[in-house]
């Protein structure tokens, strides 16, 4: 539990975000706070016990870093871990659609945590070179988290697709339908250009990604899915579709009582 | 006729009965492999299993603030507190099967609609200073059943409790910690908190079962050293810590006839409702459909995804077989 506090460390003590480095904080954060609250919808709805202990596991891990990476985030404009969370409208928001697709069945949310995991753990491992002390000592932390995460996704890859026909068919459908939301993950914007050193150019982690990827699947005995690939653009507050939706249940009962403290 | 010499065969007990209750009278730990009475071993199956079916149904209640939680830090400590739930629901399916009671005929019996579970659970949680209430409150009262469950004569499951109880009592300070955060704040968070101490506190008090004259299984557990207290000592020893601590808080516990005996040094307090709690407990209370209902469905949702899971590690054995 004593996890659960932010370490002067993590908080960014000392360390106070430019804009630019706070935006990108924000990236992070809010893909890691938007999937945290995807996840948590499972706890008690997880198809076994440990099932639940495991995607609370994740969920809380998730919450972690997106609390490290908003209050870091928050230092460039004197606000708050929660005025983010909270008081930000949709277009304010930075997530990937990736992290926005809804839970669906099991399949679904296995098929986008192997998606992110690989993807954050590929991340996580390069900004621990970043030249921002913060994002470095953060990225440190996280990564030993999202390595479990990615075992975790990577070992019910290989169940459902070696498991039964129905498995097998669910497991390739949901692959199918979280691919398109991956391209938008490794797209440089112009934000990336003015950090260099800082943060990790996302087109450089696409081999990595692909050749892990192609591991898993060919392991499974599956095909790396193809089709279109979805517009994107959650870097520049455009959301898919259900975020809506996401937002207002995330924030509902705070926005009912502005400036209360919880 | 009966002779004496038959009685004696009769009633003498046999070299297992009598370790049996050489150790219960020393007031040592019976374990897995120790001969025990039928009806102990069915009285533990029945607690045990009552228990971890009240620590799954007892997510849910929680489980619908989680993605509305107020703020980030209340967001990750009630994520943690229901997934603790999960686990102590594990610790005791695990203490209840080495009875020899499988998991799969527990789980099936809960969704079934046949197995109990603590009827607490069957209240809504409309308000966040619910999740305040309920770990004041309702946590409170399991802890005060609970710290003398570790001491339990069955080892297992004396073990489990003694984790799970240093789970609880961190989640009793979070619930009070909860309630104070919104006392010390606006008039609509104030009301909410009193509120929701009005609406969980009769149904705690109801949690340490009937008085001890109503009591049918009390005596045989006392005498096995399952229970080692009454339920009604346990009911006072609650609300005598209760009473500070609302004044702390600054609530009011819903019970105008609550006063100390300064010459008993216990509390006197109203008429339990037990029509009530008589409802609740016989399927007829504000949630117990839905309550079932939810676990039935990730049951049902979740079928694909276990039956996938044998079938890999049943291949997997399969193969390591043919290579060995």
């Amino acid at each position: 539990m004593d996890e659960l506090t932010l370490s002067d460390e993590l908080a960014g003590a000392g360390g106070v975000a430019t804009t630019d480095v706070a935006e990108y904080a924000l990236w992070l954060g809010d893909d890691a706070l938007i999937l945290s609250q995807q996840l948590g919808w499972w706890i008690s709805r997880a198809p076994e016990l440990e099932e639940d202990v495991a995607l609370g596991n994740i969920a809380l891990d998730l919450i972690g870093h997106a609390r490290s990476l908003l209050h870091y985030a928050g230092t460039a404009s004197g606000r708050t871990e929660d005025d983010l969370a909270y008081w930000r409208t949709e277009p304010e928001f930075r997530s990937a659609w990736l992290f926005e697709q809804p839970n669906g069945d099991f399949g679904h949310t296995i098929a986008r945590q192997l998606v992110a995991s690989v993807y954050l753990f590929e991340l996580y491992s390069r900004l621990r070179a970043s030249s921002d002390a913060t994002l470095a000592a953060i990225a440190e932390k996280s990564l030993k988290e999202v390595d479990y995460h990615r075992d975790h996704a990577v070992q019910w890859i290989l169940r459902l697709a070696g498991g039964t026909d129905e498995s097998r068919r669910r497991i390739t459908v949901a692959l199918a339908d979280v691919w398109p939301y991956v391209d938008e993950l490794f797209r440089d914007e112009p934000l990336i250009d003015r950090l260099e050193g800082v943060a990790v150019r996302p087109s450089t982690l696409r081999p990595a990604f692909d050749d892990v990827i192609v591991g898993v699947l060919s392991e499974a005995g599956l095909q790396t899915p193809a089709g279109f690939i979805a517009s994107g653009g959650g870097r520049r507050g455009s959301h898919f579709t259900t975020m809506g939706y996401l937002l207002a249940e995330l924030q509902v009962l705070a926005r009912q009582h502005p400036g209360a403290s919880w | 006729m009966t002779t004496p010499a038959d009685l004696t065969a009769v009633t003498e007990p046999s070299p297992d009965e009598r370790q049996f209750d050489d150790l219960i009278a020393a007031d040592s730990r019976i374990e897995p492999r120790d001969w025990m009475p039928d009806a102990y071993r069915k009285t533990l199956v029945r607690q045990i299993s009552q228990h971890a079916h009240s620590e799954i149904i007892g997510m849910q209640p929680e489980a619908n603030w989680i993605t509305r939680a107020p703020s980030l830090k209340r967001k990750a400590i009630l994520m943690a507190k229901v997934q603790d739930e999960a686990g102590h629901g594990l610790y005791l399916y695990s203490a209840a099967q080495t009875l020899g009671t499988p998991r799969d005929e527990m789980t099936e019996a809960l969704i079934a609609g046949k197995a109990r579970y603590s009827s607490i659970f069957n209240y809504p949680t409309p308000t966040w200073a619910d999740m305040g209430a309920i770990g004041w409150l309702v946590d409170g009262a399991a802890i005060c059943n609970q710290v003398p469950l570790c001491r339990a004569s069955y080892g297992p499951y004396g073990r489990a409790m003694v984790r799970i109880c240093k789970e609880e009592s961190f989640h009793q300070r979070q619930g009070f910690e909860i309630l104070l955060e919104l006392m010390r704040g606006t008039d609509a968070q104030r009301a909410m908190a009193q509120d929701a101490v009005d609406r969980w506190y009769w149904p705690a008090l109801q949690m340490f079962g009937p008085p001890d004259d109503a009591s049918p299984n009390s005596a045989q557990s006392m005498a096995w050293n399952i229970k080692r207290f009454s339920n009604d000592e346990l009911r006072q020893r609650f609300v005598s810590m209760l009473v500070p601590q609302a004044e702390v808080l600054g609530v009011t516990l819903p019970d105008p006839k609550l006063r100390l005996d300064e010459e008993t040094g216990q509390y006197e307090m109203s008429e339990i409702d037990w029509t009530e709690f008589n409802e609740v407990l016989a399927g007829r209370g504000p949630m117990n459909a839905q309550r079932l209902q939810r676990r039935r469905d990730a049951h049902e949702d979740g079928a694909w995804v276990r039956e996938a899971a044998a079938e890999y590690a049943r291949k997997q054995a399969a193969a390591r077989e043919v290579a060995a």
